[in-house]
């Protein structure tokens, strides 16, 4: 038999699951075909060397963010220093490793938001038909119309107060830019979700789940949604990379959070003023913003060849 | 200031009153065109809205403009030879021109330009000494860079948006039509295809005005241009609520406006839409 094409994967049982003719799962042909983008593994490959190294930096470059060292100001780079040092002789590795994590927690909390509230809101109006589906669609386009950075910028100036004084200089910030920054994206996800709603749902094998008596709910759970999930998933990626970048601009304006907290953005503001004696103090935190935002964005063109199984590569 | 004094001051302004009431205050006087003075100049917000709003619109507008002029032919030409080397190299540079933060770029800008090479001033003066071509000269001098970094971020994302409509017409009948009547190609590109794929182009550059006046909040605060968006920002810093919430005011207006002329822009390109 060997050499011989079989009709079905099926007929043969031992074969091993690695085989190529087994590699028909949903999963491995979007894995096949992500592949098939080199600037999107690549950008995968630096993306998590980045990640690797704000979760495990503190440990590998254990130096204090706020050691003061006025012996050592506005160096260059050196062994001593690889990223160099600020006005205050402090240690710009460390600070960008920690301000990493708040950059990338930033955007994933964001991206969770947003993601979570546009589904919600995109699956709701993708079932119900009428002035529900209306209302919701009216509402998204309200969203879409505001002038994101603005608003941004007056929520945070006008609840700042309020929210350090309940959570915390720290909390209260991170609360309000996730919150702020994810309720201001969740728009394209919910357009996304109820065009595609509105198709699934009359396919066949949802009418067949309907005729078995299935709820609604369980029909959205577990036949709708899980088809519904490949663009969602490609905007969510973006969502990353977006949210990171409004989180840089606050920071970079001044009105992120805490001056304490080296974001990357915040760096970024305390380096512009130095720019000419200092320029690795803007370059360093600014190439690290650019690098997250560029992988993330590559990856998202990636998964969205990978996930749209219509698309011929 | 003792308490009988903050107590008549308070009353004066109406501060004790129930949150609405103070809502409708503001809301009639504003109405009225009554925007109240900034408390830390002690000018009239509208006066210092009114100084500032022509160089954030010539700084936008100008942009704007810039965008379209590398978008347009590159999206186009791409969208003729897709997938050749080409198109996968404007594309390339796309995604790393939107995924550039503008204050990332701006701050570069400022160091090659201004200070490695000294070529131009990284800070935007309102008030130049010299007349004449001299003045346009300085004036032209110190937008380069502002212009250049808001143009060249819209008119990444705009590459991608003119590829993708060019490529949705380009595969029509009608065109198809043209090229065998034996029309030459760059007559069927620029007459019949181009002039149907700017339609909804002509609306994303309208609908993508919020995000333009974001960037020009960014611009305006790294470049210290003197428009309505380092407004804000400054009086953030110090509080002044009234320039913030006239400032906020006047983007909202300018969004709504922009949306409209959408609308309107796209009834009268396109006649198969009709509002009714």
């Amino acid at each position: 038999m060997a050499g011989s094409t079989h009709a079905s994967p099926t007929v043969d049982p031992g074969k091993p699951a690695s085989s190529a003719e087994r590699a028909y799962s949903p999963r491995l042909e979007a894995w096949r075909r992500f592949r098939r983008h080199r600037l999107a593994v690549a950008s995968a490959v630096v993306l998590a060397i980045m990640i690797i190294a704000i979760a495990l930096g503190p440990i590998i470059w254990p130096v204090p963010i706020n050691d003061i060292d006025f012996s050592a100001t506005l160096q260059g780079p050196s062994l001593a220093h690889p990223f160099g040092t600020d006005d205050l002789g402090q240690d710009l590795l460390a600070r960008m490793l920690y301000g990493g994590r708040i950059s990338l927690a930033v955007g994933l909390a964001a991206m969770a938001v947003a993601v979570s509230v546009g589904v919600v809101i995109g699956a709701i109006a993708g079932m119900s038909r009428g002035w529900v589906d209306a209302f919701l669609m009216w509402l998204t386009d309200l969203f879409l119309s505001l002038p994101a950075l603005p608003l941004l910028l007056l929520i945070i100036y006008l609840f700042r107060d309020r929210l350090t004084a309940t959570f915390g200089p720290e909390g209260g910030v991170f609360i309000l830019v996730v919150v702020v920054i994810g309720g201001l994206r969740w728009m394209p996800v919910a357009r996304l979700v109820r065009a595609q709603f509105l198709s699934l749902r009359e396919k066949e094998f949802v009418e067949a789940a309907r005729a078995l008596g299935a709820s609604p709910f369980r029909q959205v759970v577990r036949h709708i949604l899980p088809n519904a999930l490949g663009p969602v998933i490609v905007a969510g990626t973006i969502d990353v990379a977006a949210a990171i970048i409004a989180e840089s601009t606050l920071s970079f304006l001044g009105l992120g959070f805490p001056p304490d907290i080296p974001t990357w953005g915040r760096l970024l503001f305390d380096a512009k003023d130095h720019l000419d004696i200092a320029p690795h103090w803007a370059l360093f935190p600014g190439a690290a913003i650019f690098l997250a935002v560029l992988t993330i964005n590559f990856i998202g063109d990636g998964l969205r060849d990978a996930l749209d199984p219509r698309r011929v590569l | 200031m003792p308490p009988e004094v903050q107590e008549a001051l308070r009353k004066k302004f109406g501060l004790d009153d129930p949150v609405y009431l103070r809502y409708f205050r503001w809301l009639s006087s504003m109405l009225q065109g009554d925007w109240g003075y900034s408390f830390v100049s002690r000018v009239d917000v509208d006066t210092l809205i009114l100084q500032r709003l022509p160089t954030t619109l010539i700084v936008i507008g100008s942009s704007q403009i810039l965008a379209l002029l590398v978008a347009l032919p590159v999206g186009i030409y791409a969208a003729t030879r897709p997938y050749s080397i080409f198109d996968q190299i404007a594309n390339t540079l796309a995604f790393i021109g939107f995924s550039l933060p503008t204050f990332f770029t701006g701050l570069l800008l400022i160091l090659v330009f201004s200070i490695w090479l000294d070529w131009l001033p990284f800070v935007y003066r309102a008030d130049i000494a010299a007349t004449g071509w001299q003045f346009y000269w300085e004036h032209i001098k110190q937008s380069i860079m502002p212009v250049t970094v808001l143009g060249l971020f819209q008119g990444a994302s705009l590459v991608r948006y003119v590829r993708s409509a060019v490529l949705d017409v380009i595969r029509l009948d009608y065109v198809t039509t043209a090229r065998s009547k034996g029309l030459e190609e760059r007559v069927v590109i620029l007459k019949h295809v181009v002039r149907n794929a700017l339609i909804p182009v002509v609306t994303l550059i309208a609908l993508q005005m919020p995000v333009v006046f974001g960037g020009a909040i960014v611009t305006e605060q790294i470049f210290r241009v003197p428009g309505i968006g380092s407004l804000l920002i400054s009086s953030m810093l110090a509080n002044d609520t009234p320039v913030i919430m006239a400032v906020t005011f006047v983007f909202a207006c300018l969004v709504v406006l922009f949306n409209l002329i959408a609308d309107i822009l796209y009834g009268w390109l396109d006649p198969r839409i009709s509002y009714r």
